[in-house]
């Protein structure tokens, strides 16, 4: 018989949990009910005496001070209607975890096989009585059905003496462990079959190619010396299936596309990614010569740059768009300890420093109907935002740089990217540190996390369009807590040369982790059954598939085995041999001694067939909008500033720590009052040293309405000008590029395939000629390509979106230059052009316009301009230093006086243009490469002379008076508004979320 | 030659400072060794060769029962390998002896969780706590604090107020009684309190960022040897980790840097 152990707040004590939720559902659902109530819930199913509940209860599970408790008898009272909700069976409960340990600590003994503790959470409301509302509650609510199911009790059927029933959410299974073998003598169709519904995205043309390959006389022999039959294993298709799938092969950007631009010109681009991410790559690298400073490009995890003398830079970012459309705070949670994993799993292993966040939603307060299946974009922002917090702040990683986006069509897939940065040493046991190797007869050792269902088929299903079949077992909940002690735990295996090789268990779990470890040495052994598990049932394909969290892989050498198991168990670890690393030249799995997978590694690896897509570029007839300038500019400008891609995002920052590590030096919040918007963050990682790392990014998919090449141009300007704003150095700086974007293969599905293909190509020429004109390598980066969203007739995709990370450093982190203006009577200049480009803008988006002249990127000049300002920051002759992106010059002006807390007279007239035009547009152009800059007066003759020749005007002045004086075109007044007008127009839209 | 004050950095289970921790001490010259609780349980490090404990932030077992509770509970229970002595036996040696312990954040609610703050009369029993902010939410910002002059806790000696970053979820200070709370005030064991800029103390958010009861930040037990603070002394200990450093004019050193200088000179005055 389970305990139940009910914890509650004392009388009096405020509910904060409770209150919050209560506002929330006034808010959200329109409910308003008299008040909420909550109570944590214990279910502890372990062999236990009532002397040890009862000093569990009073010990670790409450706090004497605020709470009370009752064992297996209810603890609410005095409420109308009562909600429990709990865990699905196997859904990663961690409350729940740590309840086990802190109840062993105090017994002294371990749980048995099978015992737990389940946790789960109680809602007493009162002022609702109707059970169809609470039902609505639950639902669309407190709880997401997919992992999570809930009681409903009302007052009068709650029994006083037991409460509500126990319910003890065990994975019960029957389940014998068993392979399957199947046939593939099939029709097309049933082949299609076969995939469609393992959920295994695989397309006939690779299932023939697996039909093929099994069939081959020589196969067959070979198979059956190690006691296979003539047909597949299941353990060998959905190896397969993981190995080839979109997720982790990247089969659009391999693929064979058949272009054709505007004019009619033919060309065949024999992989998206070698001609122009790779192809890019290489030619900067070619350009820089020896000061080439990168060190791992694309091989990893992640990628590698140089630092200093002593340590190199580890970047990575990650999408996880799909899980976090269907549970938003497990997903993103996941999202940001996976991409932690992909740092820690470079190279031999690195120390995480920051992570990075950037989200793209639909508007929380968007008010039409959903179309099924999707979750409301409050719920999704709510979810993701929390998910990155835990996930981060747990880690004890600060989050130091992001960006929220929001665009109607991400209501179809929130785009949700994590990043994480950090530091190995170059050198370590006398090789370079971002290498490694696994040499045969390494054991393969599997630490941190079990195997349980979650996730099996994410990668899979991430390679598909969220549809009606979307699969439970595709979410996750990430265990930060698990995962910190297993990374703690490597840090020191790593600096005792325990291990040869090291990657992480993300998408394809163990099949891809072990199968590309293994491609170091030809083959590999792997005995699935000896794998931990969360709970028994698990078939030998799924363990080989699962990607339960908080896993790494290892290539451990036998005479160091004992050592990295002993101290892995002495630091609470769980490490596990399962098998070796061999030359055999087969992907070699074995189920309790018997063989259940036999592929040889070239067909695995190498096998998958190229995709051939069809792409035809046709510009879209767009024009100019036609409306006359608004008589209040100053309306034009607060209204500008209250859009949700410009307003203050300081309620979301705030929740994420900023500052643990203590290395940040330019903080996401800034100026006078700690509120300001950073244009990058400065980091130092090293605590002894003035040498920082600076991130940044940048992100307009707005543009993509109008042409895609041109929204990589300035994605990858908007990235550089943020990054060269607080004073990193242009010349040793990496890009990271990842693709969101919707299916770009022609079907019955996508009809309109050819265009988005070609959209993709011009994309990924724009990347190509950017990446070289700045001479910015890129590093590594990530495609999801399956961004849609289709059930019956409805389609939702969403716009093509490139995020570009900016990774790089500044020599002396002192020099740093923030974006809020310093002092009255310093000199306002603006650097750089601008022109009628308005196409795409925030602007014209607030007429209801998309318009056609999009923002061009001229690299040339662009390039001379940043680096002059390094020069220019280096001798201190800057005072602030702020981008011009969203909502150009006005939202600057206006951003740069609030958060300096000075006011500014600026003449536009003054204002360098490439043509004259109309003051409005002006004000609002979002022509790239610029910058707003104010020095003291002192350095005026210096600042000049480094720009001289170049774009840099003269616009005004910082004045002690609190106001945005801004003259137009004639030298009239176009805007005079008091800063706090402004600010508050900027920080009121998401101020409560 | 001087002797060395040795402080110790205790790591793992979701400890996140201990890094910037161990770099504050070494600052004021001590020498500090971050040491995983693995290495305590296993027997080969002891509490009782250092003068110094640091319990630094983070989210000991993700605070999953509650900020601290799992982690209290293992120093309560946890056994030393090959040793007799428990570490809640080492620990209360080395209380015993006079030696300084210092919480920040996570390591303030374990103190607490622990009865070992405020321990009023010695008494080692939970009266206080740390609980979720009145704003229901984790909250990273900078705060005023001001520091009670009477106070027996020596790392605010000579101090009037500080600037430090806050980083939490749950630190509402909470007493079980009013009467608890007036002996904090009467034995002036609130050591620091959230203010506003003129250092009058505040109830008012986002001074006081939590709600905390008479907007208590921090407080010492009756030696001013044991002493728990939300805010992150660690995190200003170079004019750069103050937010506003590109505008203002500040001293090279944080002002967090100061409660250490405290506790190392305290240290060689009374304990070497």
């Amino acid at each position: 018989m389970a305990w139940r152990i009910v914890v509650g707040l004392k009388r009096g004590v405020k509910d904060a949990r409770g209150e919050r939720i209560q506002r929330e559902l006034k808010e959200h659902l329109q409910i308003d009910l008299l008040s909420v109530r909550t109570l944590d819930i214990y279910t502890i199913d372990a062999d236990l005496s009532g002397a040890e509940a009862e000093q569990v209860a009073a010990g670790p599970f409450s706090d004497p001070v605020i709470q009370e408790y009752a064992i297996n008898q209810p603890l609410a009272s005095s409420f109308d209607m009562l909600i429990e909700v709990g865990f699905r069976p196997g859904v990663t409960d961690n409350p729940g975890r740590t309840a086990r340990e802190a109840i062993q600590y105090m017994t002294g003994r371990l749980f048995a096989e099978g015992e737990a503790v389940y946790t789960s959470t109680q809602y007493l409301f009162t002022g609702l009585t109707d059970k169809v509302i609470a039902e609505k509650i639950a639902r669309d609510f407190l709880a997401n059905g997919l992992i999570q199911h809930w009681t409903i009790l009302s007052a009068d059927e709650l029994d006083p003496r037991v409460g509500v029933p126990v319910s003890v959410p065990k994975v019960v299974s029957d389940t014998v462990p068993t392979v399957r073998s199947l046939s593939l003598e099939l029709t097309d169709q049933e082949l299609l079959d076969i995939s469609r519904q393992g959920m295994l995205a695989l397309n006939l043309e690779e299932m023939h190619k697996i039909k093929r390959h099994i069939a081959d006389p020589q196969v067959v022999a070979e198979r059956q010396g190690v006691g296979l039959g003539a047909e597949l294993t299941d353990v060998e298709l959905e190896a397969l299936a993981q190995t080839w799938s979109e997720h982790c092969k990247h089969k659009i950007f391999s693929a064979k596309i058949e272009y054709e631009d505007e004019c009619g010109n033919k060309q065949v681009i024999d992989s998206l990614f070698k001609t122009y991410i790779v192809g890019a790559t290489d030619k900067v690298r070619e350009n820089l010569g020896k000061n080439d400073y990168c060190l791992s490009v694309f091989k990893d995890n992640a990628g590698v740059i140089e630092f200093n003398a002593d340590w190199s830079i580890v970047f990575k970012v990650e999408t996880h768009n799909s899980p976090s459309a269907l549970d938003p705070y497990g997903g993103a949670l996941t999202g940001i300890v996976g991409v932690n994993r992909d740092g820690m799993g470079t190279g031999m292993g690195a120390r995480l420093i920051f992570n990075t966040d950037v989200f793209c939603f639909a508007s929380p307060f968007f008010d039409k109907k959903l179309p099924p299946r999707l979750l409301h974009p409050r719920r999704i922002f709510e979810g993701v935002v929390e998910g990155v917090e835990h996930g981060g702040n747990k880690s004890g990683i600060p989050t130091i740089n992001g960006s929220l986006v929001f665009d109607e069509r991400f209501a179809g897939k929130p785009l949700v990217y994590c990043g994480t940065a950090a530091l190995m040493p170059r050198m370590l046991h006398g090789k370079p540190c971002h290498e490694k190797k696994v040499l045969v007869g390494d054991h393969i050792v599997m630490t941190g996390g079990r195997i349980g269902k979650d996730g099996i088929h994410g990668a899979t299903f991430s390679s598909e369009e969220l549809n009606e079949g979307s699969p439970v077992t595709a979410v996750q909940i990430g265990d930060p807590i698990t995962q910190r002690k297993m990374f703690d735990f490597l840090i020191i295996a790593r600096d005792r040369g325990l291990y040869n090789s090291i990657t992480d268990n993300g998408a394809g779990g163990l099949s891809s982790s072990v199968g590309e470890m293994a491609e170091d040495t030809g083959g590999l052994e792997l005995h699935l059954d000896r794998a931990p598990l969360k709970y028994p049932g698990l078939q030998p394909w799924e363990i080989l598939i699962s990607e339960a969290q908080e896993r790494m892989t290892l290539a451990v050498p036998e005479e160091n085995l004992e050592t990295f198991i002993a101290l892995a168990t002495e630091m609470d670890v769980e490490a596990t041999d399962l098998g070796i690393f061999t030359d055999s030249g087969y992907f070699h799995c074995l189920y309790e001694g018997k063989t259940v997978s036999y592929l040889s590694m070239d067909f695995v690896h190498e096998g998958v067939p190229q995709l051939v897509i069809p792409a035809k570029w046709e510009p879209k007839e767009l024009s100019e909008p036609d409306f006359a300038q608004p008589e209040n500019i100053t309306s034009e400008l607060k209204q500008l500033l209250s859009r949700l891609n410009i307003c203050s995002k300081e309620s979301v920052v705030r929740r994420y720590d900023h500052e643990v590590q203590a290395g940040t030096v330019i903080k996401p919040l800034i100026g006078v009052a700690n509120d300001g918007p950073s244009d990058a963050a400065v980091y130092r990682p090293l605590l002894d040293s003035f040498a920082g790392v600076v991130v940044s990014h940048g992100i307009c998919p707005s543009y993509s309405d109008i042409d895609t090449y041109h929204m990589v141009a300035c994605a990858i300007d908007e990235g550089l000008r943020n990054y060269v704003a607080v004073g990193g150095d242009i010349d040793h700086v990496a890009g990271l590029d990842n693709f969101c974007w919707c299916d770009p293969v022609e079907s019955e599905k996508t009809p309109d395939g050819k265009y988005k293909a070609a959209q993709l190509v011009r994309a990924n020429q724009a990347l190509y000629d950017y990446c070289i004109a700045y001479g910015v390598p890129l590093i590594s980066g990530k495609d999801s390509m399956k961004n849609d969203y289709q059930i019956g007739g409805t389609k939702i995709s969403i716009p093509p979106t490139v995020l570009f990370s900016v990774i790089g450093k500044i020599t002396d982190a002192r020099k740093a230059v923030s974006m809020d203006v310093k002092q009255a009577g310093d000199l306002v200049y603006l650097l750089g052009s601008s022109a009628d480009e308005l196409g795409g803008s925030e602007y014209y988006a607030q007429q209801g316009e998309l318009g056609a002249q999009v923002p061009q990127v001229d690299a040339e000049q662009a390039l001379l301009r940043y680096r002059t300002l390094n020069q220019a920051q280096r001798q201190s002759l800057i005072a602030s230093c702020h981008d011009l992106s969203d909502g150009g010059l006005g939202v600057a002006l206006a951003e740069s006086a609030f958060s300096g807390g000075l006011g500014l007279q600026v003449e536009l007239s003054y204002v360098d243009v490439v043509q004259a035009f109309r003051e409005d547009k002006l004000l609002f152009s979002e022509s790239q490469s610029r910058l707003l800059v104010t020095i003291h007066p002192e350095h005026k003759e210096p600042f000049e002379k480094l720009f001289a020749g170049q774009s840099c005007s003269c616009i005004g002045q910082v004045i002690a008076q609190p106001d945005l004086i801004i003259n137009g075109l004639h030298g009239q007044n176009l805007v005079h508004v008091a800063l706090d007008d402004l600010k508050q127009a900027w920080q009121a839209p998401l101020r409560e979320m | 030659m001087a002797k060395t004050v040795k402080a110790i950095v205790i790591a793992g289970n979701g400890t996140n400072c201990e890094r910037e921790v161990a770099h504050a001490c070494h600052l004021v010259g001590a020498d500090a060794d971050i040491v995983h609780i693995a290495e305590l349980l296993a027997g080969r490090v002891n509490l009782n060769d250092y003068h110094f404990l640091n319990l630094a932030g983070g989210f000991l077992d993700g605070d999953d029962l509650g900020s601290a509770k799992a982690g209290a509970n293992r120093l309560l229970y946890a056994k030393v390998i090959g040793h007799t002595e428990s570490l809640a036996g080492q620990l209360q040696k080395f209380i015993a002896a006079g030696k300084l312990v210092m919480g920040v954040c996570n390591g303030f609610q374990l103190l607490v969780k622990m009865g070992l703050l405020p321990a009023i009369g010695g008494d080692i029993r939970q009266t206080c706590t740390l609980t979720n902010n009145e704003q229901g939410r984790f909250e990273n910002r900078w705060s005023w604090l001001k520091i009670d002059p009477e106070s027996p806790c020596i790392y605010t000696r000579g101090l009037n107020g500080l600037y430090l970053p806050v980083r939490h979820g749950e630190g509402k200070f909470v007493t079980d009684s009013p009467k608890t709370l007036q002996q904090l005030e009467d034995l002036h064991l609130t050591v620091m309190k959230y203010a506003d800029r003129g250092l009058h103390p505040t109830l008012e958010f986002p001074d006081n960022p939590n709600g905390s009861q008479a907007s208590i930040a921090g407080i010492c037990d009756q030696t001013g040897r044991l002493f728990g603070l939300m805010p992150h002394p660690e995190a200003y200990t170079h004019r750069t980790h103050h937010p506003r450093w590109t505008r203002e004019t500040l001293p090279e050193e944080g002002m967090g840097l100061l409660l250490y200088q405290n506790a190392v000179n305290f240290i060689q005055k009374e304990l070497l």
